[in-house]
């Protein structure tokens, strides 16, 4: 009996040691995750739920999401909406009160952002709208800044021991930020005011950074999958506006996507929302977005 | 106030043209002029623009979820339709299938939710189902509170709902992939599947993978507890009878005649892509025909799914599910009718394919067994013949709110006669759509 217990507290102190070392962060998304593991650094476990390839709104609420948010410290989450079909039965089979609504582990990135495209009233029949406005906003660096001082905000105020690492980290990775910025605005300064399509209405942060005009989308309506009809109406217009680039992600349909590049002369450009959606961009924000940058640019130069 | 705001606006909008135009030297009066009605045209349009915003952006209405204490969502299931029998309910048992030849409207479904307070989160199912005379039946579906902040991993829920027995009971009608139920939820729980007043407790067990364990405590009276306190239908002289003993309603006498639901429930993600759910249940309670006359019903499920990294829209996917149920019906003697003790041992399963093959569209196979009398007398009962079931359809989802799909059922009765029926069901939804379970 007695040997048990002391296996018993040997074991307890085994499993509490690594559990107290580490915060463990879970984020809905990769970009969220990217953000954590710069600021957390060796301080954190990060995992991530969705994968960087497949649709945001439409995640399976896999029962393992819900036993890794039941141990989670933090839960990095956009809290507009974008997760909306699937995070809240995980949360509620999730029995964690360290990331319910309102607590310091519980990090809604929208919040104090201004979100673009909010409907001034919620109707279905112009697709599927997000009240909170568009919720893909993560792909304009002003709103990773913005993410990545909510993220330390939480994390300082969970481990406040280590409030000095995680403000160094905020700091570095910030200034890193505020460099690539830089350069990415140069690199696509030539092209201000240019128009490119879009599968979806993913990238008006992105626009709005950068100056420029992404107004065309193979889909006629939010989520509403592209018509013949409506996709002739997008051809004639790409036509009209000489448009050089579309913007496809990886589980968009590319069969949709290249029937419209032939038809007129622009080339598909890969993006992706989420690091890791492109090749040698997992868990890199900033590599995600040299890549999205790189491969516009060559594409818009495109004589 | 807004004024205020609007006129610094204009006055740096101002500045910054100003700035930014770098106006000549030779600028005459009138140029400056004209800038100044430009500036004030901006500014007309800017307030027009302020105004219209101020107007819509309070209206928040009781759908949007987070702007609200309540979510509502409303969703209406149009059955259409026809059956070689007319007496539709001796193919399709269910309460919320088709039910007869022609239009059929049997789950229109008012869905309310949100949380109680930082301790409990409340959710409410109110049916409307009309009648084959189109009169509309009212029913209380589900009313329950969910904890939020139970230590220990704990979770209770209280109220009343469908109970967690394998995996398509709790389910909602426009939450499976077929216009009705399997046959066998209806042959061991009735028309409405297993759904209860009462509480039940889960666990989440701190396994790395997922694993949960799950008590209910339930009155277990009623046909929506149908192989339990259920007195089942009256014969010609009036008696209550189920499965030809005859019935007597009775009060609890102690915890014991209490329905208990245990419920074993775990899942693995084999690959990234690949998620295998397993799950073993069962429900133990006395039924009427006798003081000592028990019931027990064993399940087990599993659920398959795959879903590739780069889904779009949630397509394309492959999931796969099975369930199969046994019971053991304790039948008190019956001396009036001249029945012995009995035990009635019966069981059934479905299996089901549902391919997501191409965005939108989902085709779907499934079978069905139950067998027939075994060990009891079926008098004056729900059919009770041995049944198989084939049941191919194909659903074509418009959006997450809308769907059509078409089904065909084949049902070979052992001794009745075959039957065959065709379905078509819209799905139509309003308001908030609750996110889909695993």
């Amino acid at each position: 009996m007695k040997s048990l217990k002391t296996f018993l507290l040997i074991l307890l102190s085994v499993a509490a040691v690594p559990a107290m070392a580490k915060l463990n962060v879970v984020a809905t998304t990769a970009d969220f995750g990217a953000l954590a593991q710069a600021i957390g650094g060796d301080l954190v476990n990060v995992t991530v739920l969705a994968k960087p390839t497949e649709d945001p709104h439409f995640v399976d609420a896999k029962p393992s999401y819900m036993v890794k948010l039941n141990r989670a410290d933090v839960l990095i989450e956009g809290g507009a909406e974008l997760e909306i079909g699937w995070l809240p039965p995980l949360l509620d089979g999730a029995r964690n009160a360290k990331i319910a609504a309102g607590q310091p582990g519980h990090v809604a990135v929208s919040d104090g952002l201004a979100l673009l495209e909010v409907p001034a009233e919620l109707d279905r029949s112009k697709g599927d709208l997000h009240a909170k406005g568009n919720p893909h906003f993560m792909i304009a660096p002003s709103n990773a800044r913005h993410a990545a001082q909510k993220i330390a905000e939480s994390f300082s105020a969970i481990d406040p021991a280590q409030a000095t690492t995680y403000q160094q980290n905020l700091t570095h990775w910030l200034q890193q930020l505020d460099t690539k910025l830089t350069a990415w605005k140069q690199k696509l300064a030539p092209f201000a005011g240019q128009q490119v399509a879009a599968f979806h209405k993913s990238w008006p942060y992105f626009a709005h950074c950068f100056d420029l005009k992404i107004e065309i989308f193979l889909e006629p309506k939010p989520g509403i999958p592209p018509s013949p009809a409506h996709l002739a109406e997008v051809i004639e217009t790409m036509k009209r506006e000489h448009v050089k680039a579309i913007i496809m992600e990886p589980f968009q349909n590319r069969r949709t996507a290249a029937a419209v590049a032939a038809a007129t002369g622009a080339q598909i450009v890969e993006c992706a929302q989420f690091p890791g959606g492109l090749k040698g961009t997992a868990g890199d924000y900033l590599a995600l977005l040299d890549k999205i940058v790189d491969a516009l640019v060559a594409a818009l130069a495109a004589k | 106030m807004n004024r205020r705001i609007l006129w610094g606006v204009a006055f740096s909008a101002a500045a910054t043209l100003i700035h930014a135009e770098n106006l000549p030297a030779d600028n005459t009066l009138s140029n400056a002029l004209k800038e100044i009605s430009e500036l004030k045209l901006r500014t007309d349009a800017l307030e027009k623009q302020v105004r219209e915003q101020s107007a819509t952006a309070p209206a928040a209405p009781v759908i949007s979820s987070g702007r609200a204490y309540m979510n509502a969502g409303f969703d209406v299931l149009l059955n259409a339709g026809w059956s070689t029998t007319p007496d539709v309910s001796s193919i399709q048992p269910g309460d919320h299938d088709p039910s007869q030849r022609g239009f059929s409207i049997r789950n229109a479904e008012l869905s309310l939710d949100g949380a109680v307070d930082p301790f409990f989160k409340a959710f409410a199912n109110i049916v409307f189902k009309t009648a084959p005379d189109e009169s509309t039946a009212l029913e209380l579906e589900e009313a329950y509170a969910q904890s939020t902040a139970l230590p220990g991993d704990f979770q209770l829920k209280a109220g009343r709902y469908f109970t967690e027995f394998g995996r398509q009971n709790n389910q909602h009608p426009h939450a499976w992939d077929f216009v009705d139920q399997p046959l066998v939820l209806n042959r061991m729980f009735g028309s409405d599947g297993l759904r209860q007043n009462g509480a039940r407790l889960s666990w989440l067990a701190p396994t790395p993978f997922y694993a949960e364990a799950l008590l209910g405590v339930y009155n277990g009276q009623g046909g929506d507890a149908f192989s339990f306190r259920n007195l089942g239908d009256a014969d010609t002289n009036g008696v209550t009878r189920l499965y030809g003993h005859a019935t007597t309603a009775r009060d609890l006498r102690g915890l014991g005649d209490l329905l208990y639901v245990p419920r074993l429930t775990s899942a693995f993600d084999l690959t990234d892509e690949q998620t295998l759910m397993l799950g073993a249940s069962a429900a133990l309670g006395p039924n009427d025909t006798g003081p000592h006359a028990r019931t027990q019903v064993y399940g087990l499920d599993a659920f398959w799914k795959w879903k590739p990294a780069n889904a779009g829209d949630g397509w394309p996917f492959v999931k796969v599910q099975t369930e199969v149920l046994w019971r053991n019906f304790d039948a008190a003697a019956d001396p009036g009718a001249g029945l012995p003790e009995e035990h009635l041992r019966d069981w059934g399963l479905y299996s089901q394919v549902l391919w997501g093959f191409v965005r939108g569209w989902v085709a779907g196979l499934r079978g069905d067994y139950v067998t027939g009398n075994s060990g009891a007398s079926t008098e004056g009962n729900t059919p009770h013949d041995e049944a198989e079931r084939i049941s191919p359809n194909v659903t074509y989802y418009f959006s997450e709110f809308a769907k059509l799909r078409l089904q065909y059922n084949y049902t070979h009765f052992a001794v009745s006669s075959d039957e065959q029926a065709v379905w078509a069901q819209l799905e139509f939804m309003i308001g908030a759509h609750a996110a889909h379970k695993f």
